[in-house]
């Protein structure tokens, strides 16, 4: 399809060019959200009926990262909602710097779930055929809190024994942790991705208040993930959660 | 205008969308975005799905000739069906009149040059080609034995089958599908030319509006149910399984969520196709054009409300069974609300007996059996006794095959001149409407009776009480695959052969017979501008009928 | 006997009237309305069939009374199949209480039933004329499907779930059953005879064919004993957990403060997750047999629990929520 400008040979103006994008990401995000939805769905099912194995699992994720990680996202949500307005008015430097700032966030963001995973990898709470519940509280490491760690017996212990196939259940739990972590963590990657082009545009003065709509619409799917991982982040670490 | 439509020396234009070079033979078809070339590119791959489902359907039928099963073994009889469902759901139906006529003619039908998104648009056929590879990847390596449901644990723990690399082919292809709807959603929104109102959309383009919501709505669920099933096999997870604490019942769920809309997804563009067909044929406004819009929204909006339908007996609560079979009765209304007004447009028409109308009264037929006997099975005391047998098979068939393929050959035959410029052997193809009605009714009617005797689906063998329906049905089908292998063979003859057909053969007051047949690669010459109301053949001298010369009505037309 | 080309199955219980009722009422209506819709369009299309090439037609203009009559009419005769349909689902759904209580397991590929006296049988069901039958069913694997035509009734079989069907055979004779639920490879063998006979008949074969079974009764008080359930349900209430005696068909009162009737799929929850429902005033004790039983050893557990309903109930120590009906 040959372009004229910014303007693409199938459409008449550029404000119906906008609309397009604009609306084509609203829908996009719709199905996202039906997609996000199924697990939803399946872990609320499943978190009222092992309530058990699914508090312990939340109280092994680490609140200080996750509680981190979300005030983290949603300052990349401001600094790309500035990026917009920065974008819509003109000020094409900015646009650069908040573009730069969502970027570094995202990637903080990204890098302390990296080490979120680490630690369940090291913990044996990786379902297959090595995941056992029972493995890090008798398995204490370099940097574990002892006394913290001595609970987590306790509790894992109980719930042992009314409910042997704890580790089923927990299982269970974990796999839909990383199913709906991984999911989003994908759709970041993907986030910083078209923010890694937005950037390349910006340095080159592509955006003018006249022509925006790649910044905006991306701002659309940034804030999206970021809502996500809002209603992800109480429902894995927030709920059951007594230590 | 004295001319009559068909004038003997008429010529292809000069340059078309298939003879427009831009890069080099094979290239400028697989790296195009032109979204008539992406329909026909389409076309290719369903047809080829197709066959591989045809020539599963058969072997299932020659198989049940005998109570004992005269063919195949019981596991590989598993497969055929299992595969026969896959191919013919999830690669044929979901995607064939959306994805070729719907592709070909929506943005014909607005005056837009392209769909919103053609780039998105060409991405969402190679996903399809992903996805179906991974598919016939199963097919070879070992089948699949699952049923197209899919039930776990079945699915998940027990079947022995290729069902990781089936399910993860279906999972991608879903995302094909909703690319396609959201490039639908997005066109009609913004694309439409000066002039084209939302109530001067032909109704084809609502079709796709409504079948577009569920694509986007529904496919993305089944998506992640499939997914999570897949893991639960791989991995040994336990979501669906209960000796690992799963519910199987919330697997049925959600995956009924979306295939119960799934049909509508099937159904709908057909009946966009007929609201098309009947008034050209019958050379006046469609009766009811808002109710037959509006009613494609209720289907969809109802539609998904109404799927545990599929789960009367597996012991779900009776207030849920109550609150899903009244809601089933209500989606009904819509149905017959678009009937109704086809039969109403035949009225004072003026029918020409081409071979789309044929085929068009045909769809209504045999989708008035479809849709009636969809009240059997809505009805709850009934489903106990005919649920999961052969009176389900000949439902779907008849809502599927009679109607969503019946629709898609008539569609094949109705815009066949504007796709190829060309028109094929008109009594041939009355001929092949005819044997493809009967065919058909003589392959399901029996399985009607077959249902309601007890005789449960899925089976390899029978009692022997049930040979003689169960060879009727196999008569019926190598009728009906000569009803399929007609078409297929003059359509090809005509793409060389066939007389030129001119821009508006018909006549057909649609943008898209204003161009050439076949079109520009940009579709109009200039952008159109739209002033007249749909389906209005009085106010248009341009079509060379008698109404420009002498009216037959007061000239206001309709109101 | 039917003549060689039937169209109904034999009616051989209560609900089969009913259904084919069902059957031929809808039936009535749709041949009408497409009887209707076929004669107007081959009619149409005759009548009004184009003479002259470039002829039109009439504009009809769209009217919407009449687009009423066609939405309410069909909608008033849906809600009457709907009604009369969920008439007979809600009977079908809502079992009576004097039934005689059989056992089916599904499996890969067979069934296996287990009459009231312990006498077991695989893929035949014997059962007496006139008596209301219920058959709790349950699945050792995959989801089945309990299906007798003759009966017009079916019922999925849920791995993880007790689903119940009843009906009443009307008519001695000998009926196919078939699982109609696709479960795999030999889907179309999982399948057999429902024999229904006098109830002198039905007494002699029990009795007569009964060699060897044992009542599940006495087998569940066996395991009972094996599986230690007798160290904590003390019969006289002193022990840990509450007495059993009397406790089938009551109401038990839960640490919710809600109660629930002990019927078999609340015994065969608190056998399999004991935590789900934890009776008033006990501590949550009790280990689950989750993946420790099989279907038949849940069936005989029942069977013995059942058969301590008419024992004396303890004065302390039970889960039994009073008579007057406290909350």
């Amino acid at each position: 399809m040959h372009r004229t400008g910014d303007l693409y040979g199938h459409f008449q103006t550029l404000e119906q060019q906008k609309e397009t994008a604009t609306l084509g990401m609203w829908i996009f995000l719709v199905t996202e959200v039906l997609f996000f939805g199924g697990l939803f769905l399946t872990y609320t099912i499943n978190r009222s009926a092992f309530s058990t194995a699914f508090g312990i699992g939340s109280n092994t994720l680490d609140i200080t990262l996750g509680a981190g990680n979300t005030v983290v996202l949603i300052m990349s949500s401001l600094t790309m909602a500035m990026a917009v307005w920065s974008a819509q008015v003109g000020k094409k430097k900015l646009v650069s710097i908040f573009l730069i700032a969502t970027l570094g966030l995202g990637t903080v963001f990204l890098g302390v779930k990296a080490v979120e995973y680490k630690q369940k990898f090291d913990h044996h709470l990786i379902p297959g055929h090595g995941f056992d519940m029972k493995y890090h509280p008798a398995h204490p490491m370099a940097r574990d809190d002892l006394k913290e760690l001595a609970l987590e017996k306790k509790e894992v212990d109980e719930a042992f024994a009314v409910d042997p196939d704890i580790n089923f259940h927990g299982q269970l739990y974990f796999s839909l942790y990383f199913g709906m972590t991984g999911l989003h963590a994908l759709h970041m990657i993907v986030g910083v991705g078209l923010l890694i082009w937005l950037i390349t545009g910006s340095f080159a003065g592509r955006f003018t208040p006249q022509y925006n709509t790649p910044v905006e619409i991306v701002g659309l799917y940034w804030h999206f993930v970021d809502i996500v991982w809002i209603y992800l982040f109480p429902l894995l670490y927030l709920i059951d959660r007594h230590r | 205008m004295s001319n009559t439509p068909l004038t003997p020396d008429l010529e292809l234009p000069d340059e078309h969308y298939l003879n427009a070079t831009y890069g080099s033979g094979i290239r400028s078809w697989l790296l195009t975005t032109d979204h008539k070339r992406i329909a026909l590119l389409y076309l290719a791959s369903v047809t080829v799905f197709f066959f591989i489902g045809g020539v599963l359907a058969t072997m299932i039928r020659i198989h049940l000739l005998t109570p004992g099963g005269a063919l195949v073994t019981p596991e590989t009889y598993n497969k055929l069906f299992t595969m026969h469902g896959v191919a013919m759901i999830f690669f044929f139906l979901i995607p064939s009149i959306p994805a070729v006529f719907g592709n070909f003619l929506i943005p014909l039908m607005i005056g837009a040059k392209d769909l919103a998104f053609p780039k998105i648009n060409l991405l969402s056929w190679y996903i399809y080609l992903i996805g179906g590879g991974f598919v016939l990847y199963s097919f070879s390596t070992g089948g699949l034995d699952t049923g197209w449901t899919f039930y776990t644990p079945l699915s998940s723990v027990y079947s022995n089958s290729a069902v990781t690399p089936a399910v993860i082919g279906i999972f991608i292809n879903g995302f094909s599908s909703i690319l396609t709807g959201l490039n639908f959603i997005v066109t009609i929104h913004t694309m439409r030319a000066p002039g084209m109102t939302w109530f001067r959309l032909p109704l084809f383009a609502w079709a796709h509006y409504a079948t577009s919501l569920v694509m986007i709505l529904g496919t993305p669920v089944v998506a992640i149910t499939l997914l999570l099933a897949g893991l639960e096999r791989m991995f040994h997870l336990g979501f669906f399984n209960p000796a690992l604490g799963g519910d199987p019942i919330l697997f049925q769920h959600l995956f009924w969520f979306y295939s119960h809309p799934a049909v509508y997804i099937m159904i709908l563009p057909a009946m966009g196709v007929v609201s098309e067909i009947i008034p050209t044929f019958a050379r006046k406004p469609i009766f009811g054009y808002s109710f037959i819009a509006g009613s494609s929204i209720a289907i969809a909006v109802i539609g998904f409300l109404v799927w545990a339908h599929h789960m009367f007996v597996t012991g779900e609560s009776t207030y849920a069974a109550l609150t899903f079979s009244f809601l089933s009765y209500l989606v009904a209304i819509p149905s017959a609300v678009k009937v109704f007004n086809w039969t109403s447009t035949l009225y004072k028409g003026s029918i020409s007996w081409d071979p789309p109308m044929v085929y068009a009264l045909g769809f209504i037929g045999l989708f008035v059996i479809g849709g009636l006997t969809g009240l059997f099975l809505a009805c709850l005391g009934l489903d106990i006794h005919i649920h999961d047998t052969y009176f389900v098979v000949a439902h779907f068939h008849y809502i599927m095959v009679g109607g969503a393929v019946m629709g898609y050959v008539g569609g094949l035959h109705f815009w066949w001149p504007k796709i190829t410029g060309r028109l094929y052997p008109k009594s041939l193809s009355q001929f092949a409407a005819i044997i493809l009605f009967v065919g058909f009714n003589l392959t399901f009617f029996p399985q009607f009776i077959l249902g309601y005797l007890g005789m449960p689906r899925r089976y390899h063998t029978y009692p022997p009480e049930f040979q003689v329906l169960n060879v009727l049905s196999t008569a019926g089908a190598s009728i009906l695959a000569l009803g399929y292998l007609l078409p297929m063979s003059y359509l090809i003859w005509s793409m060389r052969y066939g007389k030129v057909a001119g821009p508006n053969p018909w006549p057909a007051t649609g943008l898209e017979w204003k161009t050439d047949s076949p079109p520009l690669t940009e579709n109009f010459h200039v952008t159109p501008e739209v002033t007249w109301e749909p389906y209005d053949f009085q106010n248009r001298p341009d079509l060379g009928l008698a109404a420009g010369a002498r009216p037959l009505a007061p000239a206001h037309g309709d109101d | 006997m039917q003549s060689q080309l039937p169209i109904y199955p034999e009616q051989a219980s209560n609900f089969a009237p009913q259904v084919d009722a069902l059957m031929i009422f809808i039936t009535g209506v749709c041949v009408f309305f497409a009887a209707a819709i076929t004669i107007a369009i081959v009619f149409f299309f005759f009548k009004y069939h184009r003479k002259e090439s470039t002829a039109v037609g009439i504009v009809t203009h769209e009217d919407s009374r009449l687009e009423a009559v066609w939405m309410i009419v069909p909608l008033i005769l849906a809600m009457a199949m709907f009604g009369s349909g969920a008439v007979v689902y809600v009977d079908y759904r809502n079992t009576p209480h004097d039934t005689l209580d059989v056992y089916v397991v599904g499996k890969q590929w067979m069934w296996k039933a287990q009459q009231p006296n312990g006498l077991k049988e695989i893929n035949e069901l014997h059962v007496p004329v006139g008596r209301n039958i219920r058959l709790i069913l349950a699945s050792e694997d995959v989801i089945h499907d309990f299906f007798v035509p003759a009966f017009r009734v079916k019922m999925d079989v849920v791995p993880g779930h007790y689903n119940t069907m009843w009906f009443r055979p009307t008519k001695p004779g000998r009926y196919h059953f078939f699982c109609s639920q696709y479960c795999g490879t030999n889907h179309a063998l999982m399948g057999g005879w429902v024999t229904v006979m006098e109830p002198s008949d039905y007494s002699a074969w029990l009795s007569g064919s009964s060699g060897g079974s044992t009542n599940p009764a006495v087998a569940g008080e066996k395991l009972f004993a094996e599986k230690a359930c007798i160290t904590c349900h003390v019969a006289n209430g002193t022990g840990p957990s509450p007495s059993l005696n009397g406790v089938y068909g009551a109401q038990v009162l839960l640490a919710d403060g809600s109660t629930v009737t002990a019927e078999e799929a609340y015994i065969r929850e608190s056998i399999l997750q004991p935590n789900a429902k934890i009776v008033a005033g006990y501590p949550p004790l009790m280990p689950t047999f989750q993946g420790q039983l099989t279907e038949e050893q849940i069936f005989a557990l029942t069977a013995y629990i059942k058969s301590l309903q008419s024992q004396p109930v303890p004065a302390k120590g039970y889960g039994i929520a009073p008579p007057t009906g406290k909350k």
